[in-house]
């Protein structure tokens, strides 16, 4: 465990001191984009990871909020009252598309979610009066919270730090109690669950209503990071893409979407300078992390290293849980 | 008057062209148990290989019907190694084959782009059908009512093939309950693969004969592939008649929307299919909730 502790603190230091050993804005803006893609599978992953709900609509709520957003700002609403009416509609939208797809569970919770995510993309993409369809909205300025400009590229990196780990401590302290546990519990046993007494459907909706805040949460700084929202975010794409983080990093791992989403943003980043196939890669990819590694990466490393080391102890293998993605 | 009677047509061959799309996916969905996501990326296919048979990409031009069938066998010969390679790696985890066929479906979308390039490709209308029906006022393009007319071809063809053959009444064994099936001697497996072939055929089909009246272009598929998931949402999986029920409801819902808000008609298209999550989860025809 003091490995772990040791590796965590190097991966905070080396954070937290980026801008000074990164040098240059590009990669300085890549990692502020790793680090809110990182928020958004944190998110996603409460539901496929955590409570075994695969949920294709999830770019759409990241949508709803971006859109909001940059709706109130250019009504001409200064940045708080912008963020907090998002926020609400972001949440009631949740709500909505929590009541919606809890109807069913597994194949019927994508197949739900999925059509409501193609809704909220038509609306985005055909409501040309509230959302510019597809010339999308602008937004002219970031905030500046307590006198710092985030428009300068250290400041937001910053500021995108911080949410990041108060997200990630919130994910932690979420996994780690009694809400995290049940809904774990429903995730594996549902009848049992319902027979123990726990309302099944409470505690789902409450994960998606978690989920729901850390998706919005990521999307404002997505939107204050690209000043841009257009129907391309909430495209099915988007939501595969998040997708792929969580289970090429490792669904219901804490570390597993922070992993698959650095993967993700880095390949897309490095690989966009050479080819335009991004959509090729990225489905090629998921073809073969699904096939050959479908419990993501984290868990597989894991699994190797113990089985390592193991094999110098006692010679003893176990093999690592969940082989379902 | 006019107006309605040109538009209840029109929504009649969208229905028509949604019934080919989604009998096959709905078939899939009853036996296999997963929505195929690639079933819009399969109609695109079979549109792109169309287009090109048909309008002389290749030096030669094919005639319309017979580009249309090769592009189907070639689509379904498609489906089959997609079933047979891929999806069969992956026994019993619906989850995992779900999000394979969605790796496809982009991979399939990359590779159209690629190959035949960003901008709109217009499929001319086969020869004999170019003319138009006069009914009093209201005129209609013969080709649109020739759509109508194979879609219920196909219709009756595969209700005939579903309840009057061996094949179908396996098929419909494994619908209804797979592991007895496999007992009394059913190869499930080899039924996959028959069954995926043929939705992969059919919706190239639907995608080469929508092709004069929708064109072809890169996003087809993402614009299918929800029409074909509300269909069989609404009509339920596994049954031909809510699939040809669900595709009427949803080609006048789609074109009336288009008509009445063009803003909110996707909006307007979705909301039969919430009514029946919330009222009937099986689907109006369906034989099992998802």
């Amino acid at each position: 465990m003091s490995a772990r502790l040791f590796a965590l603190a190097v991966g905070f230091v080396a954070l937290l001191t980026l801008p000074y050993w990164m040098q240059g804005i590009y990669y300085i803006n890549v990692a502020s984009q790793i680090l809110f893609y990182a928020i958004f599978a944190l998110a996603l992953n409460v539901l496929v990871g955590y409570a075994g709900l695969v949920s294709l609509g999830h770019a759409g709520l990241f949508g709803v909020t971006a859109y909001a957003t940059g709706y109130m700002l250019q009504l001409g609403f200064n940045h708080p009252v912008s963020l907090l009416v998002a926020l609400l509609v972001s949440l009631v939208s949740m709500a909505i598309f929590a009541v919606l797809s809890l109807r069913s569970t597994g194949i019927g919770f994508i197949m739900i979610t999925l059509a409501l995510g193609e809704i909220l993309w038509g609306l985005a993409y055909r409501w040309i009066s509230l959302t510019g369809g597809d010339n999308g909205l602008s937004l002219k300025t970031r905030p500046e919270p307590f006198g710092y400009s985030l428009s300068d590229v250290n400041a937001f990196y910053y500021a995108t730090l911080i949410t990041f780990l108060i997200s990630l401590a919130a994910m932690a302290v979420f996994v780690r109690s009694p809400l995290g546990a049940a809904l774990m519990g429903t995730r594996d046993q549902p009848r049992r669950m319902n027979a123990l007494g726990y309302h099944v459907w409470a505690i789902r909706f409450w994960a998606c209503m978690f989920s729901g805040l850390l998706t919005s949460v990521s999307a404002v700084l997505f939107v204050y990071y690209t000043q841009f929202i257009s129907p391309q975010t909430l495209a099915l794409t988007s939501s595969a893409e998040v997708l792929l983080m969580v289970i090429s990093g490792g669904a219901g791992t804490l570390l597993g979407p922070i992993v698959g989403a650095t993967l993700v943003v880095a390949v897309k980043t490095v690989v966009s300078g050479y080819i335009e196939r991004w959509n090729f890669l990225l489905g090629a990819i998921f073809v073969a992390i699904v096939i050959l590694m479908p419990e993501g990466l984290v868990p597989g490393t894991v699994r190797l290293w113990r089985l390592m080391w193991r094999k110098r102890e006692s010679g003893a293998i176990k093999g690592g849980v969940g082989a379902k993605p | 008057m006019t107006l309605w009677l040109v538009l209840a047509v029109n929504s009649v061959t969208f229905g028509g062209l949604l019934f080919l799309l989604s009998a096959g996916f709905s078939l899939i969905f009853g036996l296999m148990r997963i929505p195929n996501l690639t079933h819009g990326s399969l109609f695109m296919l079979g549109a792109y290989f169309g287009a090109t048979f048909a309008g002389g990409m290749l030096g030669m031009m094919f005639n319309f019907w017979l580009a249309a069938l090769i592009a189907a066998v070639l689509v379904a010969a498609f489906g089959a190694l997609l079933e047979r390679f891929l999806l069969r790696q992956l026994p019993g985890q619906q989850l995992a084959q779900v999000l394979v066929t969605l790796g496809v479906s982009f991979v399939a979308a990359d590779f159209c782009l690629m190959v035949w390039g960003g901008d709109p490709i217009s499929v001319a209308t086969p020869a004999g059908l170019t003319g138009f029906l006069r009914a009093g006022p209201a005129v209609f393009p013969m080709y649109r009512i020739a759509v109508i007319v194979i879609a219920v071809v196909v219709a009756v063809a595969l209700w005939l093939l579903l309840e009057r053959t061996r094949l179908g009444a396996m098929i419909r064994a494994g619908v209804d309950d797979p592991d007895m099936a496999r007992v009394v001697g059913i190869r499930v497996p080899q039924l996959f693969t028959i069954v995926f072939a043929l939705g992969a055929g059919l919706a190239a089909f639907a995608g080469i004969i929508g092709g004069p009246i929708l064109s072809v272009y890169p996003g087809l598929d993402q614009d299918m592939l929800p029409l074909a998931l509300v269909v069989v949402i609404l009509g339920g999986a596994g049954s031909l008649l809510g699939s040809f029920v669900g595709s009427i409801i949803i080609g006048f819902i789609y074109n009336f929307g288009q008509a009445l808000f063009p803003e909110l008609a996707y909006f307007v298209l979705f909301l039969p299919m919430l009514l029946v999550l919330i009222l009937r989860p099986q689907g109006l025809f369906g034989r099992f909730v998802a």
